[in-house]
């Protein structure tokens, strides 16, 4: 009788200790709850959305230049699009430290890969799936590098354009977002986007959409970077800011109307 | 005798008394019953000659879209209407009461409401309440002083802006808004624009769908234009339709039961005696 009274107060004990319980308020698994190892689950330096289109020529990244420290604009001055080998671009959005292992693995990688010089070379299929396998992989171990990654790519004429998140969720795309810009940038991608953009109107769609995130996304900045890769190779545009808007009439008195609300 | 305290007639707010018992209640097991949501797309703008509202029509309960085609535009007076997300039982009761203040306000002063007379009554009511009324709307309307859009939140604060998106697919909308609003628009673009970014909520946003409602008000004017779009239409397998002629269906059996009088009907004078 005592024994089975005190099973159920465990078991309420268990229960309560459930993730994401909103008065225990804790934020790994019971399953982890007595174990003597225990990692970091949430991310300090995050960069904001990162923003992939396919276009005639191969396929255009887009990202700003802003890491943030919590609700701090910490770091202004962070490329989060690097070239990968010679085929591929890599975007991220997410924690930077981690940004930059992942970069320092696929680094390893690509110079493996040039050891055996071979004539071969990686391409953005083969960086795809090797990332997928290295999220997926420490997700499984409940120690997540936290990112979401844009990879885009031309290999032998094919243009390849993928995503891959902290959970190891990934697909392929004719146009991709991270963060914020899956709810801001992909409804326009889905309107205006076509097949066989030219640069300039692909370098319009983009600048759109950075537009709106950057009037929108608490954590943009207005310095953003573009990056084309082509069969030719990869090339990351200098820095540059796009120009706003707030001319509007309305904005100039805006309570006139309504004096007392903002 | 006398009693230990005067039993004072509650003064209005919510009384938490029963939130123990809900609490006890939900810790065995009984399932409280889900609300009614307007997971919602509600945009407003204001274009050269006044003010377009537009919003789309489902209502989901939790997963399920219970109402495939509900009215989220509501009426506030002939120059002003008040599109509502949030709980649909909320914004319904909360729009129907202000309507009816402002209609006695009218009788009262002789004169048309204001759209700043709604924005108060609103703001006022939704603050009292803390939040707890989870209603929010645009507000939109042409009055003495020129057209207005405004945005309350639940908490009671508002905004008073050129255009303006509210509910799950707000910023699906919003992005179409950012990217394409130019001040002074006619009223096609305005009605297209207000169409883009409802369709933008209903394709990209899954707590939104069905169709657009657009409402389109100017001086002395108002346009209520209910399903103006329809970008979901249903496809039947038959183009020609279905049609059940006569011997399609077996009978197996006929019961004929004639009705039978229970009432006299009395002739003459029923008020008599």
């Amino acid at each position: 009788m005592l024994a089975a009274a005190q099973k159920d107060e465990k078991k309420d004990q268990a229960l309560k200790n459930l993730v994401g319980h909103p008065q225990t308020g804790r934020d790994c698994p019971f399953t982890l709850l007595n174990s003597p190892i225990s990692h970091t689950q949430y991310p300090y330096v995050t960069g904001t959305s990162v923003l992939g289109i396919k276009y005639k020529d191969g396929v255009l990244l887009a990202s700003d230049m802003g890491g943030s420290y919590g609700s701090t604009l910490r770091y202004k001055s962070v490329q989060r699009l690097k070239p990968i080998g010679k085929h591929t671009l890599l975007g991220a959005g997410g924690e930077i430290s981690d940004f930059q292992e992942i970069v320092r693995y696929l680094d390893e990688l690509i110079l493996y890969d040039n050891m055996w010089d071979d004539g071969n070379s990686l391409g953005p299929k083969e960086v795809h799936n090797y990332l997928n396998r290295l999220m997926y992989n420490r997700r499984n171990k409940f120690n997540p590098l936290w990112n979401t990654l844009v990879l885009g790519g031309v290999k032998n004429g094919q243009k390849y354009l993928g995503t891959v998140n902290m959970i190891g969720v990934h697909y392929e795309e004719n146009h991709v977002a991270t963060g914020f810009g899956n709810h801001l940038a992909r409804p326009i991608f889905r309107d205006e986007w076509h097949e066989d953009m030219t640069f300039e109107e692909g370098v319009k769609l983009l600048e759109k959409c950075m537009l709106v995130l950057l009037y929108r996304d608490r954590s943009a900045v207005n310095k953003l970077q573009i990056a084309k890769i082509t069969e030719e190779g990869a090339t990351i545009s200098e820095p540059y800011a796009i120009k706003t808007h707030w001319e509007l009439e309305a904005f100039k008195n805006p309570a006139t109307g309504a004096v007392g609300s903002w | 005798m006398a009693n230990t305290a005067i039993e004072l007639p509650p003064k209005g707010g919510f009384s938490f008394d029963l939130c123990r018992r809900n609490e006890m209640l939900a810790k065995k097991g009984v399932q409280s019953p889900s609300f009614r949501k307007t997971g919602t797309t509600i945009v407003g703008l204001v274009f050269q000659d006044g003010v377009i509202l537009g919003a789309d029509t489902r209502a989901t309960e939790g997963p399920i879209v219970c109402d495939k085609n509900c009215e989220k535009i509501h009426y506030m007076a002939p120059n002003i209407y008040c599109c509502g997300a949030g709980t649909a039982a909320d914004t319904e009761a909360v729009t129907d009461m202000v309507s009816s203040q402002l209609e006695l306000h009218r009788y009262a002063t002789g004169r048309e409401s204001r759209v700043v007379t709604a924005l108060t009554l609103l703001k006022s009511h939704l603050y009292s309440y803390q939040g707890h009324v989870s209603a929010a709307l645009v507000l939109g309307g042409v009055d003495c002083t020129g057209p207005h859009l405004h945005t309350i939140y639940p908490h009671g604060s508002t905004d008073t802006l050129p255009f303006a998106t509210m509910g799950s697919g707000s910023l699906a909308a919003m992005a179409m808004f950012e990217s394409r609003y130019r001040e002074g628009m006619t009223r096609e673009e305005g009605i297209k624009l207000v169409c883009q970014a409802i369709c933008s909520g209903i394709f990209n946003d899954l707590g939104s769908g069905s169709n657009v409602d657009v409402c389109v008000i100017t001086k002395g004017q108002k346009e209520y234009l209910r399903n103006y779009e329809l970008p979901n239409p249903r496809t039947y397998v038959s183009s020609k339709g279905y049609s059940f002629a006569k011997g399609h269906t077996e009978v197996l059996s006929t019961k004929i039961t004639p009705l039978k009088e229970h009432v006299k009907i009395i002739e003459g004078d029923a008020m008599e005696e």
